[in-house]
């Protein structure tokens, strides 16, 4: 493949991508209210489209009508730096997610087929490369609540910065469990390494086949890396006005907000990727069905996981700040050295 | 041609940004260029094909060491470093000394035009290649190391703890 038919296929492929996760983003907000809603016996939106599925496209309108007000006592390049920085880690981590096996395009007209990875881009270290992106996001939160010159600001960004530092070990290590089996660290063959059934009928995902522990503490770690209820401590509205974003408004407000929510996308397409089997599901159906329904799989197993999120969101409350960091280290820290240890032994055994 | 511009273009921003380090005379000014450094450094690792050690580079020093000096600096609430007489005179004599220091290092590499340099993407470094060396060729240094790192944590925990508090028990301040 020449250099040009590269740049123009990566380009392509980034903006399809890209215009899927907003447009998620966008949605998964529009879920929240509505879930909320019907959790707290409510209607939610209704008013903006049929079940107020244009919601989304208002907010947006207003978040870039509303005055963005700086604050003349903020440090201003950290403070518009921040969002930024947020909102493009937040991005950047769906590079290497990859949603389906390879489809053929075309042929159109007497032209191709062409054929693609449904991939931006695929590495042999695609694990690495998300938690890496990821860990990079504090610097948003942290810088944000630092340059906005504000105790509330500041505690905030102090207590985003200790949490997502903290569950980000306990996050990473759940996950070698996961590498070990698979015997690589690329998330493609980390999919195709839980292919097929065991005892006819459970899929070999990884969480039914011996990394049910390690999910549960991937899930709970992830919340907490996502700043979400119940780990919502760095922006707890009842002792912190509103945290790192206290001095945000209009469209720096609603960077913060989207990165939250991209990062929870890729936080459910991870999960789904390396405990739920990717794209694995019963297929059936014409050739061209065939192509797609794999997509379709990794598309609702990712929307489980983001209705789960809201689910959790209204249903517990939030911790106290020692019980969360004592939890971090006391209890999933060593259950996911534990697990580790536990898979080495069992693959070791077994080889 | 491509790789070899964006290696410049990296290695000019990983220069750049350890200059900016020195002349910043904000904390948290001199920390964020040193995150671009390590993040630049990190693309370069990229580009010579040690993908794996790109990954490390950002997932240790630029997502967690550097998240750790910057929260000292946010906590502490560190102010502008003000210039004294000390630090003019490691100008005056630092500046020349790392001028020569570049211009030796330059000499020797283009006076050494056979030397063993790597071309671009064909550096060895993948997981298994660097694993195989820490858990086989270099497991006893490697395992000495982490136990060195561990009394380091110790000895941090001890210095940072109060004396009269470990000895008494809890705190009554509350009184």
């Amino acid at each position: 493949m020449s250099i040009t038919t590269f740049i123009i296929i990566s380009i392509i492929k980034s903006l399809a991508v890209v215009g899927v996760l907003l447009t998620a983003v966008a949605y998964s907000v529009w879920l929240e209210r509505k879930v909320s809603a019907h959790i707290q016996n409510r209607w939610g939106p209704t008013r903006v489209g049929p079940f107020g599925l244009l919601q989304p496209l208002a907010d947006g309108v207003k978040f870039i009508f509303k005055e963005d007000l700086t604050q003349p006592h903020v440090y201003k390049p950290l403070y518009i730096a921040a969002p930024i920085i947020a909102l493009v880690f937040a991005i950047t981590s769906i590079s290497v997610i990859p949603f389906g096996n390879w489809v053929n395009i075309g042929p159109f007209y007497g032209v191709g087929p062409w054929g693609t990875l449904l991939q931006i881009t695929d590495m042999n270290i695609g694990l690495l490369i998300v938690l890496g992106i990821t860990s990079m996001g504090v610097y948003g939160v942290a810088l944000a609540g630092w340059s906005s010159n504000n105790k509330y600001s500041l505690l905030g960004g102090l207590r985003a910065s200790a949490q997502m530092i903290s569950y980000e070990v306990s996050l990473g290590l759940s996950l070698v469990g996961v590498v070990i089996m698979a015997g690589s660290l690329s998330l493609r063959d980390i999919v195709d390494a839980q292919g097929g059934v065991f005892w006819h009928f459970i899929p070999r995902w990884n969480i039914f086949h011996g990394q049910t522990i390690a999910f549960f503490i991937y899930l709970i770690s992830a919340y907490a890396e996502t700043n979400r209820t119940p780990f919502d401590l760095p922006e707890a509205e009842s002792e912190l006005v509103a945290g790192y974003h206290t001095e945000y408004s209009a469209m720096k407000f609603a960077m913060f907000f989207m990165a939250e929510y991209a990062n929870m996308v890729t936080v459910a397409c991870l999960a789904t990727l390396l405990f739920l089997g990717g794209w694995h599901g019963p297929i059936y159906g014409p050739l061209i069905l065939r192509d797609i329904e794999p997509v379709l799989w990794f598309c609702l197993k990712v929307f489980f996981f983001m209705f789960l999120y809201v689910w959790v969101r209204w249903t517990l409350p939030r911790f106290r700040y020692d019980q969360l960091m004592a939890f971090g280290w006391k209890v999933l820290l060593p259950l996911a050295v534990a697990n580790i240890v536990y898979t080495a032994l069992v693959v070791a055994w077994r080889a | 041609m491509f790789h070899l511009i964006l290696f410049l273009f990296f290695g000019a921003i990983c220069v750049a940004g350890a200059i900016n380090l020195l002349v910043q005379s904000h904390p948290i000014n001199s920390a964020l260029s040193l995150i671009a450094v390590m993040a630049s450094l990190a693309a370069e690792f990229l580009l010579l094909g040690a993908e794996f050690v790109a990954a490390v580079q950002v997932i240790v020093y630029a997502g967690a060491v550097m998240v750790l000096f910057v929260i000292t600096i946010m906590l502490l609430n560190a102010g502008s470093e003000e210039r004294t007489k000390g630090s003019r005179i490691a100008i005056l004599i630092g500046v020349p000394g790392v001028t020569i220091g570049g211009v030796l290092v330059a000499w020797t590499l283009l006076n050494r035009p056979n030397a063993q340099t790597v071309p671009i993407g064909a550096l060895k470094g993948d997981p298994g290649d660097i694993a195989r060396l820490l858990f086989h060729q270099f497991l006893l240094p490697f395992e000495v190391t982490s136990v060195l790192i561990l009394i380091a944590i110790m000895g941090a925990v001890v210095l940072a703890s109060r004396p009269e508090a470990v000895a008494r028990g809890p705190r009554k301040d509350a009184e």
